[in-house]
């Protein structure tokens, strides 16, 4: 086979989350009353990223064959933190973003030293610290409020060159900047690798451990991310509980919907991405048709059922029924 | 290490580890109640104890059987909610509602059990992405339901009873009802096929469905009744506050598998006896009882629950070694 089809099927899924993702906003924006505008890509971005950064760490996570149902808590956590502390003089605003994405890798190392070290089961732990982090998050804002650097805010919420959202363009930037290094070097290989068979993996001494312990670090800042994007658009911190188990389910839906393999191994955080905004634009296609928002979580769950099982296909081309058993 | 063992008696011997562990926390936890409160180790705050956690001790039997096969049911918050919301909805029509009120309750629960049975069993779907989605549909269907509010419906007279009454004198009838299910999941797990499959498909599907079980219909079965289980709790949830309300599920997520695995069964499955289930409920009820006794706010008890969940996991619930 040529090179390219090799590449073609690697990026089978994200391509797929591409497409899905284009003629739902093509949908969507040909239905909206506004219309194909600047504003309304600038309002779709705004939402979307904020799933998109969550969604990228949930990635990082299932690529080593675990799961993250924290990741909505450090979302919660690092929202409340930036509340507090991503405010004053530029100089103490730069301090402050940089202290959250510290939180938020430290919640990350938290969880990847219990499940890599601890050796716990990365479900049950995850839940675990999730109660720690909100727990956390709501000692931090027991009552909705705080304040953020409002140009800084409204700088990366507005719009460059006038049509160009400056939220996408952070989003770009973090791409280039933690998810092209990590997946290209050693540490991002062995985590892919630990994903894919981690006894095979750890025969051929690859450093698993670190690959996996640094997936969850990141995990973590990009969830920190998320939260300090949050706090970007609400001007608040609020430690809400269902926001955040919203979050971690649409993260999973993202993946998902992304082509990344829950058994781990496969798919990119960039599918994981366009997984994110697909889903986005799908939640709000209610809304352009005009239908009433109480139908909304049932229609974002009723998605989420049947994108999971499309990956039933699959048993269709199971010739040995010893290959349903993993 | 063998020669202490010979020693002591035989119930001790045959006692698993972690399930002894997890009475010793109890033991613990009283015994640090009692330095805070004379009351702790009254029989009136006990029994009282004893009729919340039977609420607990419901849905964690379903998640045992769950977790037993080696899978999770994530969609406890709104089968909770969806068991107590649709029997109270069946009360507001008339006589045949009110008495058909909590049979329709389980039955809605078992559907959604069903449900995550078919994803997991037949479409091969990891169990916790399946459920997480028919957790997201039930609460969407709710919210479609209920407007977004607490239901106006409240509980009938025989929920109330069976979660508040005395049957007999002395003993909620929580607590025996909890009993007599605790009692038919330990029949079912040790004394019938159904639950040496259970145990079988735990450790290894494969080779529980080469030795001729059907394990695709175990499986859905566990998680039928997962279901059931889930919502029967909801309606006595719902008795015991005489109404449903948005979100009541959602605090018996983390306490039902947590109940589970502090008991001693394995999250991978295969491998866990009712008794630990038991003492695990109970360790979560105590926890957050006296945590509330002690006045510490949500949050503090949100940390705390966390840390010491994830702390006695560390000291037996860990995977054996990448050796």
């Amino acid at each position: 086979m040529k090179e390219w089809r090799y590449w073609l099927i690697e990026q089978r899924g994200t391509l797929m989350a591409l497409a899905i993702f284009i003629v739902m906003f093509v949908i969507y924006t040909a239905n909206h009353p506004a219309g194909f505008t600047a504003n309304v890509v600038q309002t779709a971005a705004n939402k979307g990223v904020l799933l998109a950064f969550v969604a990228m760490a949930q990635t990082l996570v299932v690529i080593t064959a675990g799961i993250d149902l924290s990741v909505g808590m450090v979302f919660l956590l690092t929202n409340c933190l930036a509340s507090w502390l991503v405010v004053g003089t530029p100089g103490e605003t730069a301090l402050g973003v940089v202290a959250v994405l510290v939180a938020g890798a430290v919640c990350g190392a938290l969880n990847g030293a219990i499940v890599i070290y601890g050796r716990l089961q990365p479900i049950v732990a995850t839940i675990a610290t999730g109660a720690i982090f909100y727990g956390i998050a709501l000692l931090l804002r027991p009552f909705p409020g705080g304040s953020v650097n409002e140009d800084l805010a409204d700088a990366l919420t507005g719009k460059l060159f006038g049509f160009l959202p400056l939220s996408l363009v952070a989003l770009a930037a973090v791409v280039l900047v933690v998810w092209v290094p990590f997946s290209r070097s050693v540490y991002g290989r062995a985590a892919y690798a630990a994903g894919s068979s981690e006894m095979a993996a750890y025969m051929s001494g690859v450093p698993i451990r670190r690959g996996k312990f640094l997936a969850y670090v990141l995990s973590g800042v990009l969830a920190a991310m998320g939260g300090l994007f949050l706090t970007f658009f609400t001007y608040t911190g609020e430690a809400a509980l269902a926001s955040g188990n919203a979050y971690t389910l649409f993260s999973i839906a993202a993946v998902v919907l992304g082509g990344v393999s829950l058994f781990g191994g496969r798919g990119s955080a960039i599918g994981a991405i366009f997984g994110a905004l697909a889903f986005r634009t799908i939640g709000d296609l209610l809304f352009v048709f005009d239908l009433d928002p109480l139908w909304q979580p049932l229609f974002q769950g009723v998605i989420l059922l049947v994108a999971v099982s499309l990956g039933a296909f699959g048993l269709f081309r199971v010739r040995n029924r010893l290959e349903w058993f993993l | 290490m063998g020669r202490i063992a010979d020693r002591m008696p035989k119930f001790l011997r045959r006692a698993d580890p972690a399930v002894a562990v997890a009475f010793g926390c109890i033991v613990l936890l009283l015994l640090l109640g009692s330095l805070y409160s004379r009351n702790f180790l009254s029989p009136e705050y006990l029994l009282q104890q004893l009729k919340v956690a039977s609420f607990l001790g419901v849905i964690a039997t379903g998640m045992m059987l769950v977790i037993l096969l080696g899978q999770i049911d994530l969609s406890v918050p709104w089968s909770v909610a969806m068991g107590a919301m649709m029997a109270c909805a069946a009360a507001a029509y008339g006589p045949v509602g009110t008495a058909l009120a909590i049979p329709f309750g389980i039955l809605c629960g078992v559907l959604l059990g069903v449900v995550n049975g078919i994803g997991v069993a037949y479409l091969r779907i990891p169990s916790m992405i399946v459920t997480l989605a028919t957790n997201a549909v039930a609460q969407g269907l709710m919210v479609v339901y209920t407007g977004g509010f607490s239901p106006q419906d409240s509980a009938t007279a025989a929920m109330r009873y069976l979660a508040t009454g005395f049957a007999v004198p002395g003993i909620p009838n929580a607590v025996i009802l909890w009993a007599v299910i605790g009692a038919a999941a330990v029949f079912l797990l040790t004394r019938t096929g159904f639950g040496r499959a259970v145990y079988g498909i735990g450790n290894r599907e494969r080779a529980a469905y080469l030795s001729g079980i059907d394990t695709r219909r175990v499986v859905m079965l566990a998680f039928a009744a997962c279901g059931g289980l889930s919502a029967f709790g909801g309606v006595l949830l719902a008795g015991y506050a005489s109404k449903a309300a948005q979100s009541m599920g959602d605090a018996y997520l983390l306490p039902s598998i947590a109940a589970v695995v502090l008991g001693g069964t394995s999250i991978l499955g295969g491998r866990g006896s009712y008794l630990g289930t038991v003492a695990g409920v109970i360790l979560i009820t105590l926890l957050q009882s006296i945590l509330s006794v002690m006045q510490i706010p949500e949050a503090g008890r949100q940390i705390i629950y966390g840390v010491v969940i994830v702390a006695m996991l560390l000291l037996y619930g860990r995977a054996p070694a990448n050796r």
